[in-house]
């Protein structure tokens, strides 16, 4: 991956001139580094997807289906019919081109193709071809095209080489969310067995086991057993971490990441020392171990088929209400899809929280409450003992997760208890956060190692942004609150950044939460010395 | 090839227009048949297209959020920007329809050595659409004179105020100039940025060479050429109350400019023009961010297979059971 990868300064030459071929050929070079590896046939097999077989995006035969044309355009006229969205975006977009430079893909990579307009003109086209009457008349003076295979295949490239991030859609004087056209691209892909592994895999073992991984219950008790023990041993409190307990108030979903990945797992020891020190009564779950859903990158139904676990799960223990962890898409599907999806959730109650009585009234409907909304509460009311200078060593900026900012408007809350709970914080370029933050360039399950090139081009803007404070601020930390920006912004920052760590906002919580009978803490919950100064060596002159 | 394609397509359009005012015989198809041929297509065609758009429904919330949302009390939530009631929705959307706030928002950016990536204020788009889209309303109301007798005083206002600055006789209207000189920068930036230009396709010229034809020829018939606006005045008349009428003074210039706009109003439905419309019904605009507090619902949520718990459970039963955890059925 990373070593075959062109090196940052020559991946920083970009040009931005369009190339003298006309948009509409379809014909796309796959270029090693750039595309995703097809799924492998068992998944396809396990979810009941279509046409299951071994194939490879860089082979001359995909395979498709023998009427593969009639499956895509009956799916669009299927779609047309079901989404407003769809039939909307595809009729009124002016190709202004404001949108053009808008998308971290086509910053980083200069493709045309990568301009939102033109991702979604290249479904647009074979739309005013087979669906308007202009296009089935006049055919090219009308803007249609021929779909063709070539055709498939260039949807493939581009509708995996977009984050689905909505940052277009911001500035889009209709409002034009190219998210909507890739996922319904996707959906036809799908249709015809075009699907990329590092989505399908995750998504079948999360309808299998509960979580993307496919940890099995016995090794979920592991890892929490295991965080309980290093927890102990760091602060000298031992904390319980419950699952599958009956009755309990509330039911805690997070992204299954925090249970084995870094530096996610720091944030679940900074949550279960939280919850330690509120004495929440609370439970984990093996069967809806996870709340990220990468069935959003696949298909509504997909999406709708894995989250249903999360209020299965709720009635079964006989739960309040549902706490949610720290992920960005899995919010984005929380905050507008479940309860539209899943609900109604009448078996549960309008989120309160035990601590302070605070009423979660914006909840009221979905009972699920977002962690960063639950401790902002907690720290507003005076509830938490802070010790800030615990984290001194950490110099950080915020990094806002598209689908948060950008599809439900979390914005002060990560904000006020970053600022509460540490003393150095530095935003970022205002360009470059809150509703118009840039995405980490791995999002919507294109963070696999093989796609390295085009995920380090999509992060640039967002890598530029962090440098732009490490520079001017020494800052060395990057906060976030999505599980795929704590997987993927590490390596983004080593190739960009180097010297800038990530963390989720709850492990700067957990640092510095004073708890009631707590040893004297030396470390942070990282195991590394605290204090201001412990990372000096870390943090560059200013330029 | 689009340019000049759509150029073409338009000057053709422009001189058949001539020639319908200049042939006898022709007078009443270009006066009067296709004028009304036009208007019943872009009200049938309006009102389908809108009709096709809601019968889709919307089966999800799904507003783009553009500032905090509203959750704690004490958190002050974007009302206009991430609005959580209808009068938010009614406020944001009359920005975006009357000041074209997201376009408002556009920015450039530029990679620069470093790599370092600058971002620069852009909103001259902003500014030419909104020039652009303002005056044509303006101009539009103000040929209401031609439309109406006795002449609605709001109308005359709006005249006088147009041509506030007295400059000439007739006096210039202010958004004739406004309205021609916008769609010359909407054309010149598509022809001179490189990545406009490569993204614009025959309609994206067609719509903009029509209107800049309908203009200059009416700034034409206004200033330079002068027809007989009695005449004209007549015509118009005739074709509102259904009594139609070709006065012989209306001259072949005048034909020009209505056989445009009956070009353009016939061909309104069928283009990107609908944006008009559109703009309107954009679920990621004209919803509230109220997903959590009201469920939304989904007139087609079809059923999905899942995985049900029991299914689960019997499958990892043994290592559940090993482990320690509850299971329902022991």
């Amino acid at each position: 991956m990373a070593e075959e990868a062109p090196k940052p300064e020559k991946l920083a030459q970009v040009d931005y001139r369009p190339p003298g071929r006309d948009w509409r050929d379809p014909a796309v070079e796959l270029r090693k580094g750039t595309f995703c590896y097809s799924a492998a046939p068992k998944h396809l097999e396990y979810l009941g997807l279509p046409n299951p077989r071994p194939w490879q995006p860089s082979d001359a035969d995909w395979k498709l289906p023998a009427d593969w044309k009639q499956i895509i355009l009956a799916g669009m006229k299927d779609r047309l019919e079901r989404f407003r969205s769809f039939r909307l975006f595809m009729d009124i977009c002016v190709r202004c081109g404001a949108c053009a430079d808008k998308c971290h893909f086509y910053i980083g990579s200069g493709d045309p193709k990568n301009m939102p307009v033109l991702r979604a003109e290249l479904m647009r086209s074979v739309y005013r071809r087979y669906f308007t009457a202009a296009g089935r008349l006049l055919g090219p003076l009308a803007g249609g095209r021929e779909l063709t295979e070539d055709v498939v295949k260039e949807w493939f490239y581009y509708f995996y080489q977009c984050t689905e991030c909505r940052r277009c859609s911001v500035f889009c004087p209709f409002g034009i969310d190219t998210a909507e056209v890739t996922m319904m691209g996707r959906e036809l892909l799908t249709l015809v067995g075009c699907n990329i592994n590092w989505i399908l895999e995750p998504v079948a073992n999360s309808y299998r086991t509960g979580n993307h991984l496919g940890i099995q219950p016995h090794a979920l008790k592991d890892s929490l057993d295991f965080a309980v023990g290093e927890l102990e041993e760091m602060t000298g409190i031992r904390v319980e971490a419950p699952i599958g307990k009956k009755g309990a108030e509330i039911l805690y979903v997070i992204p299954s990441a925090e249970t084995f990945g870094t530096p996610h797992y720091y944030t679940l020891l900074g949550s279960l020392l939280l919850f330690h020190a509120i004495g929440l009564d609370y439970t984990f779950s093996a069967y809806a171990s996870e709340g990220g859903n990468f069935g959003l990158f696949t298909s509504h139904e997909m999406m709708k088929r894995l989250n249903a676990k999360i209020y299965a799960e709720a009635r079964r223990l006989g739960v309040k209400w549902i706490l949610g962890g720290e992920c960005g898409h899995m919010w984005r599907v929380v905050h507008q899809y479940m309860d539209t999806m899943n609900g109604p959730a009448d078996f549960l109650e309008e989120p309160v929280s035990p601590v302070t009585g605070t009423r979660f009234e914006h909840a009221r409907s979905t009972k699920m409450v977002h962690i960063c909304e639950f401790t902002a509460d907690l720290i507003r009311n005076g509830k938490l003992r802070l010790d800030p200078s615990r984290n001194d060593h950490w110099s950080a900026t915020f990094h806002d997760s598209c689908n948060p900012a950008r599809s439900m408007g979390l914005i002060e809350e990560p904000r006020f208890i970053l600022r509460s709970v540490m003393n150095r914080f530095h935003e970022m370029p205002e360009n470059t956060i809150k509703e118009r933050t840039f995405c980490c360039g791995s999002g919507s399950g294109l963070g696999t190692d093989e796609n390295f090139e085009m995920r380090m081009r999509g992060g640039l803007p967002r890598a530029n942004a962090v440098r732009h404070v490490r520079d001017r601020f020494g800052v060395n930390l990057v906060a976030c609150v999505c599980a795929i920006d704590k997987a993927t912004l590490p390596p983004l920052l080593e190739y960009w950044v180097p010297g800038v760590s990530v963390a989720g906002v709850h492990e700067l919580v957990g640092n510095a939460l004073v708890v009631e009978g707590e040893k004297e803490r030396t470390t942070d919950l990282r195991g590394e010395p605290t204090g201001a100064g412990a990372r000096a060596a870390e943090t560059p002159a200013h330029e | 090839m689009n340019v000049l394609g759509s150029l073409a397509v338009a000057s053709l359009l422009a001189g058949l227009g001539f020639v319908g005012g200049q042939a006898a015989g022709l007078r009443p198809v270009f006066g009067t048949l296709i004028p009304y041929a036009a208007f019943v297509t872009f009200l049938l065609g309006v009102s389908y297209r809108i009709l096709v758009w809601m019968r889709s429904p919307v089966p999800f919330r799904i507003p783009t959020t553009c500032g905090q949302q509203k959750s704690l009390p004490w958190i002050k939530s974007s009302r206009l920007e991430n609005p959580s009631s209808t009068l938010g929705v009614i406020g944001r959307m009359a920005l975006e329809i009357g000041l074209f706030r997201s376009l408002f928002r556009d920015t450039r950016v530029e990679l620069r050595e470093g790599p370092r990536l600058a971002y620069g204020e852009a909103r001259l788009l902003w500014l030419g659409a909104l020039l652009f889209h303002w005056s044509l309303l303006f101009v539009v109301l103000r040929h209401l004179r031609f439309f109406l007798e006795p002449v609605p005083a709001v109308v005359n206002v709006l005249a006088s105020v147009d041509s506030f600055f007295q400059v000439g006789a007739p006096g210039l209207y202010v958004t004739d100039v406004v309205l021609t000189g916008a769609l010359g920068y909407l054309l010149l930036r598509r022809l001179v940025n490189p990545q406009v230009r490569y993204i614009s396709l025959f309609a994206d010229y067609f719509a903009l060479f029509l209107l800049l034809g309908i203009a200059v020829s009416g700034i034409l018939m206004r200033y330079v050429v002068r027809i007989d606006t009695v005449a004209a005045k007549q015509l118009a008349l005739g074709l509102v109350t259904f009594s139609p009428v070709l006065p012989e003074k209306v001259g072949p210039l005048f034909f020009v400019h209505l056989f445009l706009l009956s070009v353009l109003a016939a061909y309104f439905p069928f283009s990107k023009l609908m944006h008009m419309g559109g703009v309107f019904l954009s679920p990621t605009r004209n919803l509230a961010n109220t997903s959590r507090m009201r469920r939304h619902i989904n007139p087609w949520n079809s059923p999905v297979k899942v995985h049900t718990y029991e299914e689960w459970e019997d499958e990892f039963r043994d290592k559940i059971k090993a482990a320690g955890l509850p299971l329902e059925k022991e």
